[in-house]
């Protein structure tokens, strides 16, 4: 019971030591800032681990966090192969053509307003499918290895990803094409310049969005069928053997992986609309 | 001879304009049998009170709007045409500079599109940007700037491809009255110096008074205009003759015209 005990006691000062950080100076500038959610973090991780240990949680219900992690470093190769498989053949590809095609799309829609009236359902429609029921289908397509995968991610991120460049494209303000009217600017001039930097902040939304709808497609897509590696096979099959600490070992993954993509985009977004209200400092 | 015949030619020409907009409250008549001749180098002003198609009539001249009935010619030339051609510059009421562009880099922007090579690009906007006295500001983002600084940079990018007509739709309206009569004067120096066309859209009687060579009173519900006043006022106006009695007898009788107008309704 006293690793319980110590847990709680850690968990407690740990709150104390946040609390007074957070009113500190020093949490305002940039180590400081990742400071107190790093200690949250180890916090979680210590009474996560006392808990388990305290009360002798069986390893099939929750690892401790120490199972967890030695699993992890025994085998980084696997973990490697099915991270390489999953994030770098499936994922990624499947994003950056979904991302691409959806925009290619938004363009012939806002030049045709026949399209609008008839791609815009048509998307809907396609993104209304339940990803369970379309994986299935697309594996048969596109047979067992990535590029069934990267098919399903397409499917899932295409029409977020439309939806907000499509009301990215319309959020310049009247006076500013105004402008580019009264100096005769051409349609694709006045999208350059103008419409797509004006759409810019939609289109980190929709790929923010797009991108954990990657993650969650491509290792869905091989719960369906796969070569005998990859992260969403792993997961299906270590769990029929029991090997819990093997799962949460490739959780922790898809998540670290998950949050780098994420914070890429975002690290991005800074960078190109440092204009915006929402990201002046 | 061509030369000669330029000159005499109007520069703006409205004959028998009529504008309808169809709203989902039914048709609503923003301009009414408007007729009006602004030759080289006048600075006309439009005054009225809200939707008498003072800036209706403004966006007809540049193409932004197009009349249902009437001519309207710009240098000979249809609004579109002119637009093409890049005939004017357009000032809005507000400074509509775009956000990820720097201040030099806004007003590179129409030179952009124009096409000018990239060394005029830099001497041209260089040298706006010191007729607005905003030397030193071009590295800056617009909103690092002051209402009034955003509405000079907006100037100077509609000055920067040298268009021989000046169309400024209420440019000084947010701003306090300090601000505003630097800017009038500022504004007067500039049509002093390059000897453009200008139309001036205002809500306010001394400012129209004061600018113009020709004050076009307007009223609403059809928007029409009630009288066109050609100021004896002198080129050179300083501040202080917005004392003068001449100045004053102005801008009495554009207020006679613009009650005149309300009486009708």
């Amino acid at each position: 019971m006293s690793a319980l005990w110590i847990a709680v006691a850690v968990w407690l000062g740990a709150w104390a030591l946040n609390v007074w950080l957070a009113g500190q100076p020093l949490s305002r500038r940039g180590f400081g800032r990742a400071l107190v959610p790093l200690i949250f973090g180890a916090t979680v991780l210590v009474l996560w681990e006392g808990l388990v240990r305290g009360l002798g949680v069986a390893p099939v219900i929750l690892p401790a966090p120490s199972a967890i992690a030695a699993k992890i470093s025994t085998s980084m190769p696997v973990l490697w192969q099915d991270f390489a498989q999953t994030i770098l053949r499936g994922a990624i590809p499947g994003f950056l053509i979904g991302c691409g095609a959806a925009f290619l799309t938004a363009i012939a829609i806002d030049r045709s307003p026949f399209l609008q009236r008839g791609l815009l359902p048509i998307g809907n429609f396609v993104a209304a499918l339940p990803i369970v029921g379309l994986a299935p289908i697309l594996v048969m397509w596109f047979g067992f290895d990535w590029q069934s995968k990267a098919a399903v991610v397409v499917v899932m991120v295409f029409f977020p990803m439309l939806v907000n460049i499509v009301a990215g494209l319309q959020a310049s303000e009247r006076m500013q094409r105004d402008l580019m009217a009264t100096w005769g600017a051409s349609y694709w001039q006045s999208l350059i310049k103008l419409r797509l930097p004006a759409a810019m902040p939609f289109v980190f939304n929709g790929l923010k969005i797009a991108s954990t709808l990657a993650l969650i497609g491509a290792i869905v897509a091989e719960f369906f069928g796969s070569p005998i590696y990859g992260m969403g096979f792993r997961i299906s099959t270590e769990v029929g053997r029991l090997g819990l600490d093997m799962v949460w070992a490739e959780i922790a993954v898809a998540a670290l992986a998950g949050s780098a993509f994420y914070g890429l985009i975002a690290l991005i977004e800074r960078w190109v609309t440092f204009w915006h209200p929402s990201q002046r400092h | 001879m061509k030369d000669t015949k330029s000159l005499d030619q109007p520069v703006i020409e409205a004959k028998g304009l009529n504008l309808v907009f169809q709203t989902s409250d039914g048709p609503v008549q923003a301009l009414k049998d408007v007729n009006l001749t602004i030759g080289k180098g006048d600075f006309v002003s439009f005054i009225g009170p809200s939707g008498c198609g003072k800036t209706t009539f403004l966006r007809c001249i540049a193409a932004l709007e197009h009349p249902t009935s009437g001519t309207l010619t710009v240098n000979g030339m249809t609004p579109d045409e002119a637009r093409q051609k890049r005939a004017y510059g357009y000032v809005f009421q507000a400074a509509g500079l775009y956000p990820w562009r720097t201040i030099a880099g806004n007003i590179r922007l129409p030179l952009e599109i124009m096409g000018f090579p990239k060394a005029e690009q830099e001497e041209r906007t260089e040298r706006v940007l010191e007729l607005v006295e905003l030397k030193g500001f071009g590295k800056k983002f617009p909103w690092q700037l002051s209402g009034g600084m955003q509405q000079r940079a907006s100037i100077a990018r509609a000055l920067a491809f040298d268009a021989d007509i000046l169309l400024m739709d209420e440019p000084f309206g947010a701003l306090d009255e300090i601000v505003r009569d630097r800017l009038n004067e500022e504004v007067l120096k500039l049509w002093a110096r390059t000897g453009k066309t200008i139309g001036f859209v205002t809500h306010s009687i001394p400012e129209a008074v004061y600018l113009s060579t020709k004050i076009v009173v307007m009223s609403p519900r059809p928007g029409r205009i009630t009288d066109v006043i050609d100021s004896p006022l002198p080129k050179e106006r300083p501040l202080d003759i917005r004392d003068s009695r001449e100045f004053i007898e102005i801008a009495h009788r554009v207020r006679e015209g613009l009650r005149a107008g309300h009486q009708d309704d």
